[in-house]
């Protein structure tokens, strides 16, 4: 019906609501680029990038800070190790952020502001974007000091500030306060371990399983859809999660394989 | 009587030249405020014509795209022009390039504010890039038929970054290299193939590499610390093959915005 009045209804009135690019959105356009224009050369002009001392590389400055925008990442090493802090979680970050598209088949939403109708997609990106992303920045900006110690921005960066941290991995914390003595060996925490993380990564299919007969939006997703959007979601998760485990029980790595040096 | 006789001449002129086949060749039509003249002033222009003649009234609306990812364009306009007259000025050699930065702070006119906006920029084009990116997901922009211009978006992305990030140790003071120090040590714990990373050793048994000096890290540095390879290899990635790259990805996330049916709206 639709359609057909389409054809015959004469193009000027097609749309009512279109106007002509020009001007209407050349002309915005242009004011736009010239405040903004006008903003960097008076920004520019009034404030000095940075520059310090030469480079010396016998003088390590502590903080050592990448750029501000890699310093969430940098905040992940406190609590992961740098292969994957450092490689692999910024991979799966990109890979993940490429397969939102494909994982999200919820067809509201096009073209509009609306949380209602996309209460997961828009509190898990929000998450990720404003917690995990730029809260971290800020954290690593102005509250992290020598030792990548917390300093507040208005307190002196002491270098002797001492942190008495002493962490421990996940068996040994286990194994002191159960008195399971077993947990220290080598390969029974490999074991434990994995069976932990593998646990962890359990309750996706666990949810699913549980609840795709009564989903039609989990039926809909598919099992391969299900599981891409589990995995990248318990990953994410991960990262809060080890940071408490960081923060109050000063609690290391989850499992260790020191024979091909692989920590979690 | 003097007017009339000096608008009459103005008028002869104007005709003359606006009838003149050079003018003819280089501006098509005329000024006129017609709907046609309108869609033409669009269409007929090599930089306008990114655009559609027509668009609805809802995607010129500033509170919907929040203007980030034009003036991402810009500030990616900005950085290349800044860019290319710093380029006159520095040497990528660790001897000068500090001497240069020096030279460009004191000396040349202009030079600080040159490489202000250009530091400036820089930052606003990473912020802007960001921003631009979570208001496409908020209005839900991604979905069919944009997948793949997310993706384009999502590698524009990184590319940004990785500008940014190339472009912070040309300037090789201290903050330049214990920076760039941070993130290249990253590499060096790569599964696989960094000498420090998980599996490193059994590889370097497999594959007599993956030493500290042919690893993942040597592969970004041109050596085991950051020192003068790796500001040349930086210069280069950062003036000529990431800009490249980028620029390519910008036309075809242009293109593929028009082709997807303009600006995301509602349906």
């Amino acid at each position: 019906m639709a359609e057909e009045q389409k054809k015959i209804v004469p193009a000027s009135s097609l749309s009512p609501d279109k106007v002509h690019t020009w001007p209407h959105l050349v002309k915005a356009e242009f004011i736009v680029g010239l405040i903004s224009l006008i903003l960097i050369t008076v920004w520019s002009i009034v404030i000095d990038a940075p520059m310090e001392e030469p480079a010396n590389p016998t003088r390590t400055p502590n903080p050592s800070k990448a750029p501000w925008y890699f310093l969430g990442l940098q905040e992940m090493l406190v609590y992961f190790d740098p292969w994957y802090a450092g490689v692999v979680l910024p991979s799966l970050i990109i890979v993940g952020l490429m397969l939102i598209p494909y994982l999200d088949i919820n067809k509201k939403g096009v073209g509009y502001y609306t949380f209602t109708e996309r209460k997961f997609a828009v509190s898990v990106f929000g998450f990720g974007f404003l917690i995990l992303w730029v809260f971290l920045i800020i954290i690593g900006v102005f509250f992290r000091g020598p030792g990548w110690n917390f300093f507040m921005p208005w307190q002196d960066w002491d270098t002797h500030k001492v942190v008495a941290l002493t962490n421990i991995d996940l068996n040994i914390f286990l194994a002191q306060h159960l008195g399971i003595d077993l947990l220290r060996n080598t390969v029974v925490q490999a074991v434990f371990g994995t069976g932990l993380i593998g646990a962890y990564y359990l309750i996706g299919v666990v949810f699913y399983l549980w609840k795709v007969k009564k989903s039609p939006v989990l039926q809909e997703l598919g099992p391969i859809r299900y599981g891409l959007t589990a995995f990248l979601f318990l990953t994410m998760m991960a990262l809060p999660i080890k940071m408490i485990l960081r923060w109050t029980f000063n609690i290391k790595y989850i499992v260790t394989y020191p024979w091909i040096g692989l920590n979690i | 009587m003097k007017l009339i006789q000096l608008k009459e001449k103005y008028e002869e002129i104007r005709k003359v030249v606006v009838d003149s086949t050079v003018w003819k060749s280089i501006f098509r039509h005329g000024y006129k405020d017609t709907p046609r003249n309108r869609v033409l002033m669009t269409a007929s222009n090599v930089f306008l014509h990114l655009h559609p003649s027509k668009m609805r009234r809802h995607g010129i609306k500033i509170s919907y795209t929040w203007c980030a990812g034009g003036l991402t364009f810009l500030f990616f306009l900005i950085l290349t022009v800044t860019g290319v007259i710093l380029m006159f000025y520095y040497r990528p050699v660790a001897e000068y390039a500090f001497v240069d930065m020096k030279y460009l702070q004191f000396d040349v006119p202009f030079g600080m504010i040159m490489r202000n906006m250009h530091r400036w920029a820089a930052h606003g084009m990473v912020i802007l890039v960001m921003l631009h990116m979570f208001r496409v997901f908020l209005t839900g922009s991604y979905k069919p038929p944009r997948e793949f211009n997310w993706i384009v978006g999502v590698i524009l992305l990184v590319l940004t970054f990785l500008l940014s990030f190339t472009g912070y140790l040309l300037p090789w003071d201290q903050l330049a290299i214990w920076a760039v120090t941070v993130g290249t040590n990253m590499a060096r714990a790569t599964p696989l193939m960094g000498h420090e990373g998980p599996l490193a050793e059994q590889m370097r048994e497999l594959t007599g590499l993956i030493t500290p000096r042919y690893d993942a890290r040597s592969l970004l540095t041109g050596g085991t610390i950051v020192a003068a390879p790796t500001l040349l290899r930086f210069y280069v990635l950062h003036c000529i093959f990431i800009p490249i790259a980028t620029a390519v990805l910008i036309i075809v996330h242009f293109w593929r915005v028009r082709k997807d049916g303009g600006i995301s709206g509602p349906l």
